[in-house]
């Protein structure tokens, strides 16, 4: 089975947000980046499939060489050969049309990339992948086993969780779920010098059109004071809720 | 040139946020001079649809689309909007229609804006705001393709309610078949969805225990809530995922928000920061939470939880 995990270079969780030239870009200042949860918790999944089913596993992103970080991190973790497609990604669909690209040419049986990214949200890259390459399509994804073509899967779905069989070539959306954050892997020193000479392939971008442009970005307005109610005046919480905030 | 809005439903009853995308496609199409169309599938009675500003329905009925396809929904939504001829396609937020919206963006060649959060500020070219960066920001963004995708944030557009004179088509769909296939759902029907809700009652590592969970769900009850929880407590396993809000959970955009026992870290944080009014029961005064809350109680989350509990059956006894 071949594998291809797209690895987005996102900052950490708890980054402060700020942004510069007059908030048209990302405050990249003090932050840490690291792999995308979504696609983290897929490339977990696809180190399983490596040990047990004798997968090979290759990871991508779509970005500058300040990226390579995040990938040689992939890298150390367990995955076998890493791509960067060098172009600084305007969009989504930008992303998409790369990946879906080389991963055309590769010839993947499944191909993993997170839900969402955690910075930009947009929730496209996946589903995008598919449809360009008509590849099938789960996302959400929260179990996944491959058997020759065969696959079975699982979806969250709002309220609950609905059971799919489908086929190779797929593209799923992950999340956590697929594997549980316990089982996600801290890369070992031996992985780390290993990682150092495994093959990170540097390939020019293909033309692609920009559908859409970031402009501008804004902060939420800061929120006012927390009003505080007595744990003994319970009576004045639930009026406040009612009255004034008009929400029971 | 209508504007063209899918407004889904669940055995066969629309969801509330069908008429929220019906009254924000009705916005945008009083901006632009131009109609509504909405097209549902399997609904029960697409008139229902006749009080959000619709002028047109396409009714998909169909024993092929019983249950959810993403290729399958989103080729029927594709030939709707060719059929009208829409360059702007407007759909919720939804786990499903988050699902098949890359898959009709592509094949619509249209720009797809997710999570948008208000209309378009203007329309040569399209601009927008959404939200990003788990709602800790929002991005603008300016649309270069002649046609569009918008998925409209929940909880960000308000239900309007207009009377149209609304004709109702039956619509045929040539659908491929795909190999993608559900063969069993799980959902509890007798609980209301983090999704769905107006109001979340979440609770954190201060309950002490998945065995105490019994407040939290009773206290839900009382306010036709949905539960839910912070990341520590689904890892721990004290609940399921499905509950997890935050960064890495789900983001939740609800009327009300109230947290019980839960610090407030900034990754959960940003995970509720569209819900309209957020209520903190915490015993720690300097837990970070009570920054981020509107309505704050310090005090034991055992004594609280009951005495509200006790308090709202009261108040809505008489309201």
């Amino acid at each position: 089975m071949k594998i291809i995990v797209c690895i987005s270079h996102v900052p950490d969780t708890t980054s402060k947000i700020n942004f510069t030239e007059e908030n048209t870009k990302f405050d990249r200042n003090g932050v840490q980046f690291v792999i995308n949860p979504n696609d983290e918790f897929g490339l977990t999944r696809a180190m399983w499939f490596k040990e047990k089913q004798g997968a090979s596993v290759d990871v991508i992103n779509v970005g500058l060489s300040d990226t390579e970080s995040t990938l040689r991190k992939a890298l150390a973790i367990g995955a076998d050969k890493a791509i960067r497609i060098d172009m600084s990604p305007e969009n989504g669909y930008n992303v998409a049309t790369q990946l879906a690209s080389y991963i055309k040419s590769g010839n993947y049986d499944l191909v993993i990339a997170g839900r969402e990214s955690i910075d930009y949200n947009g929730g496209m890259v996946p589903g995008m992948i598919a449809a360009l390459n008509n590849s099938n399509f789960i996302n959400n994804c929260i179990s996944l086993d491959i058997e020759g073509a065969k696959v079975t899967a699982a979806r969250e779905i709002d309220g609950g969780r609905e059971t799919i069989e489908s086929s190779t070539p797929l593209v799923i959306g992950a999340q956590k779920g697929l594997v549980e954050e316990s089982d996600l892997r801290i890369p070992n020193m031996r992985g780390i010098m290993m990682a150092r000479k495994k093959q990170l392939e540097v390939i020019p971008a293909i033309e692609s059109i920009n559908q859409t442009n970031s402009i501008k970005f804004e902060k939420p307005i800061p929120k006012g004071e927390v009003t505080l109610v007595s744990a003994d005046n319970l009576d004045e919480l639930i009026n406040l809720l009612h009255n004034e905030a008009k929400v029971i | 040139m209508a504007i063209l809005v899918y407004t889904e439903s669940e055995q066969g009853k629309f969801k509330k946020i069908a008429f929220e995308v019906a009254s924000y496609a009705r916005a945008i199409a009083d901006d632009n001079n131009t109609t509504v169309t909405a097209v549902c599938i399997n609904a029960e009675s697409p008139m229902d649809l006749e009080s959000y500003g619709v002028d047109k329905i396409l009714n998909i009925s169909s024993p092929d689309l019983t249950t959810f396809n993403a290729l399958s929904y989103s080729q029927s939504i594709l030939q709707a909007a060719e059929n009208e001829k829409s360059n702007i396609v407007v759909i919720s937020s939804s786990a499903d229609s988050r699902y098949l919206a890359p898959l009709l963006a592509v094949k619509l060649n249209a720009g797809y804006v997710s999570n948008a959060c208000e209309l378009p500020s203007s329309y040569k070219p399209l601009t927008i705001k959404r939200t990003a960066f788990t709602n800790k920001a929002f991005e603008n963004v300016q649309v270069n393709t002649e046609n569009v995708l918008i998925s409209l944030a929940k909880n960000s557009f308000s239900i309007n309610e207009v009377k149209s004179s609304t004709s109702v088509e039956e619509f045929s769909v040539t659908i491929v078949e795909n190999d993608t296939k559900v063969i069993s759902v799980e959902k509890a029907t007798d609980k209301v969805t983090i999704a769905d809700a107006d109001t979340v009652v979440s609770a954190g590592r201060g309950l002490k225990g998945p065995e105490n969970w019994g407040m939290i769900e009773e206290l839900a009850e009382v306010l036709g809530a949905a539960t839910a929880c912070s990341k520590p407590v689904s890892d721990l396993g004290w609940r399921p995922h499905g509950e997890h809000v935050g960064q890495t959970g789900k983001p939740v955009a609800t009327n009300l928000y109230i947290a019980i026992g839960i610090s407030g870290a900034i990754q959960h944080l940003a995970g509720i920061n569209s819900s309209k009014v957020k209520v903190v029961i915490n015993t720690d005064p300097d837990a970070p939470f009570f920054k981020a809350a509107d309505y704050g109680v310090v005090g034991d989350a055992f004594e609280v939880v009951p005495e509200l509990i006790n308090k709202l059956k009261t108040f809505k006894a008489q309201n």
